[in-house]
């Protein structure tokens, strides 16, 4: 082949991924370049920011608040809030991991056509609407709801118990919306996996506990990997679910992100807030990505 | 999984159960909203009769009718654009590998691993900051950057489960390359492009968290009517109009399997 075919393939190559790249590219990574600028600049008096006067006052806002007298004071809520961003990700990823496990693998053991139902039940809430996902707990969790009602007929309590505004209740919907997140990466490892692997185990006196440690959780890694990074991310930057089903005592980074664009006019702050939260997901991408290189871990 | 599963060795004990468990887990919420938005009752979670009224006052509503129209205009728009940009650059990226293949793909994926409020945020700087107005213009804009990996993955995968073979037979048969493309790559693609544009158009027709950053005053689409409505509170009127919205997701991601699984 000579020098020019390879240029021409070249370019067919780039005349057709070039549209996709550039839209991307001018609507979301140069956004995401200025996002990173904007948290540097001062926040403008009405919103909006100050052009040209750089500062780094989003940063340490996060964690000093300045005295009337222009001290710096140590301000843990930002922190709070953050941390429990963490924690409720980290719950939620556990309980999705102990609940869509077993699933995943109850459906990989199923014959073809039920599997293939099973794997369409599942799929139907992940692409239903996220209000109406989180509504639909309201209707659940509220005082005198279904769960509250339910619980007081039978009398197993006697005055209205509230679930809903608490963290208990964006656990339960987080785990909810992102649950397919874990079950359909997982399942897709699992249908993967050579049974006479299995059957070799049981042939040589493993019991089924010992099969699922040695054998197939350790094929099945791969899965529980995407799956946990499909859970923690977007768990991370919830914004939807504490809104409707926490209470303002319990706000995520989400919240704390919008109100700075709401009613706190922060913008430098909001845009501070949401690179170190971009920051926290691409750094945990890394990790996956490192990890997922060196390929599953030999089974023995 | 092959004919093994049959094997009662391999039936692990407390899956089912677990299984049972979170399927109902993912249905119990959608089951009671459904009920209830038949409910003839004022006060929408006590129970006192079947009733289609609450979605007789919804259709009624000429606001939710307009944010419903400004909805699917801005899904069916971003979602052809989408697709297109999608399909063209999934052509680009198969047949062979190429210096920064990976480089492209990452950026492809990109709106699928950058947290939505993030993409948000930073959308919303941009636009203000460039001085464009928002309005149902800017949403389209940034939901079709969400419907990009969208339609690509699955119009990916079709085009490499495909057999270069046939785009080289329609070559031996002196089709030039349009030809080959015309008559051979986009029937046989057409499925996935189909599947992929449906998923997001619904995805486009859900979002909300793009949607209310980037939409300004008079932009309200449905999903965004919405959530203004559960502020306010619990309501009949929520209920059908989510029932609705459940309605249309099911109606659209039954279509779009259907067609991915036919003519494989």
């Amino acid at each position: 082949m000579g020098g020019s075919a390879v240029t021409k393939q070249m370019l067919r190559r780039a005349s057709l991924i070039g549209p996709a790249l550039l839209f991307i590219g001018v609507f979301m990574l140069i956004p995401i370049g200025l996002m990173a600028y904007v948290s540097f600049l001062e926040r403008g008096e009405y919103g909006g920011v100050v052009w040209h006067a750089y500062t780094g006052e989003a940063y340490s806002n996060f964690l000093f608040e300045r005295d009337l007298d222009g001290s710096l004071l140590l301000n843990t809520d930002y922190l709070q809030i953050f941390s429990r961003s963490l924690g409720l990700a980290t719950v939620t990823w556990g309980l999705t991991l102990l609940l869509g496990f077993p699933t995943a693998l109850y459906m990989a053991l199923q014959p073809e056509r039920l599997r293939n139902l099973l794997i369409f039940l599942v799929t139907i809430p992940f692409w239903t609407n996220l209000l109406v996902r989180n509504y639909a707990w309201i209707l659940l969790l509220r005082n005198n709801g279904l769960i509250d009602g339910t619980l007081s007929h039978l009398g197993v309590t006697n005055e209205p118990i509230s679930l809903l505004y608490t963290p208990f209740a964006i656990g339960v919907g987080l785990m909810y919306s992102f649950l397919p997140f874990m079950v359909l990466p997982i399942y897709a490892s699992l249908e993967k996996v050579d049974l006479r692997l299995v059957e070799a185990a049981f042939d040589l006196g493993a019991n089924h506990l010992k099969a699922l440690v040695r054998v197939i959780i350790p094929l099945a890694r791969p899965g529980i990997m995407a799956g946990s990074i499909l859970v923690l991310i977007p768990c991370l930057g919830a914004y939807v679910t504490p809104e409707l089903l926490g209470g303002s005592k319990s706000m995520m980074i989400g919240n704390l992100i919008q109100t700075q664009f709401g009613a706190a006019r922060n913008w430098p702050f909001g845009a501070a807030l949401a690179f170190v939260l971009l920051a926290m997901v691409l750094i945990t991408m890394m990790i996956y990505t490192m990890r997922s290189k060196r390929g599953p871990e030999p089974a023995s | 999984m092959s004919r093994l599963s049959r094997n009662p060795l391999m039936r692990f004990p407390g899956m089912a159960p677990v299984a049972g468990f979170a399927f109902a887990f993912l249905y119990m919420p959608i089951f009671v909203l459904i009920a209830l938005s038949f409910n003839e009752n004022r006060i929408a979670t006590i129970w006192s009769g079947f009733s289609t009224h609450w979605y007789g006052v919804v259709l009624g509503n000429d606001d939710i009718l307009h944010a419903a129209q400004n909805s699917i205009v801005v899904a069916v728009v971003a979602a052809l654009t989408g697709t297109l940009l999608a399909t063209i650059a999934a052509l680009g990226m198969a047949r062979g590998r190429f210096r920064g293949q990976t480089g492209a793909t990452a950026v492809l994926v990109l709106p699928l691993i950058v947290p939505e409020i993030v993409t948000a945020v930073a959308t919303l700087l941009f636009f203000v900051l460039i001085g464009f107005k928002l309005g149902l213009l800017t949403v389209m804009v940034a939901h079709t950057v969400f419907c990009i990996p969208f339609a690509y993955l699955p119009i990916r995968a079709r085009l490499d489960g495909m057999d270069p073979a046939l785009a080289e037979a329609a070559a031996d048969l002196y089709a030039n390359e349009w030809q080959a493309f015309r008559r051979v790559t986009l029937p046989l693609l057409w499925p996935g492009i189909l599947s992929g544009g449906l998923l997001s158009f619904i995805i486009s027709l859900d979002d909300f968290v793009l949607t209310y950053f980037v939409a300004g005053a008079g932009a309200t689409t449905l999903p965004v009517y919405i959530f203004g409505m559960i502020r306010i509170g619990v309501t009949p009127e929520v209920n059908a109009v989510s029932a609705l919205m459940l309605a249309v997701s099911i109606l659209v991601v039954s279509l779009s399997w259907l067609i991915g699984r036919t003519q494989r």
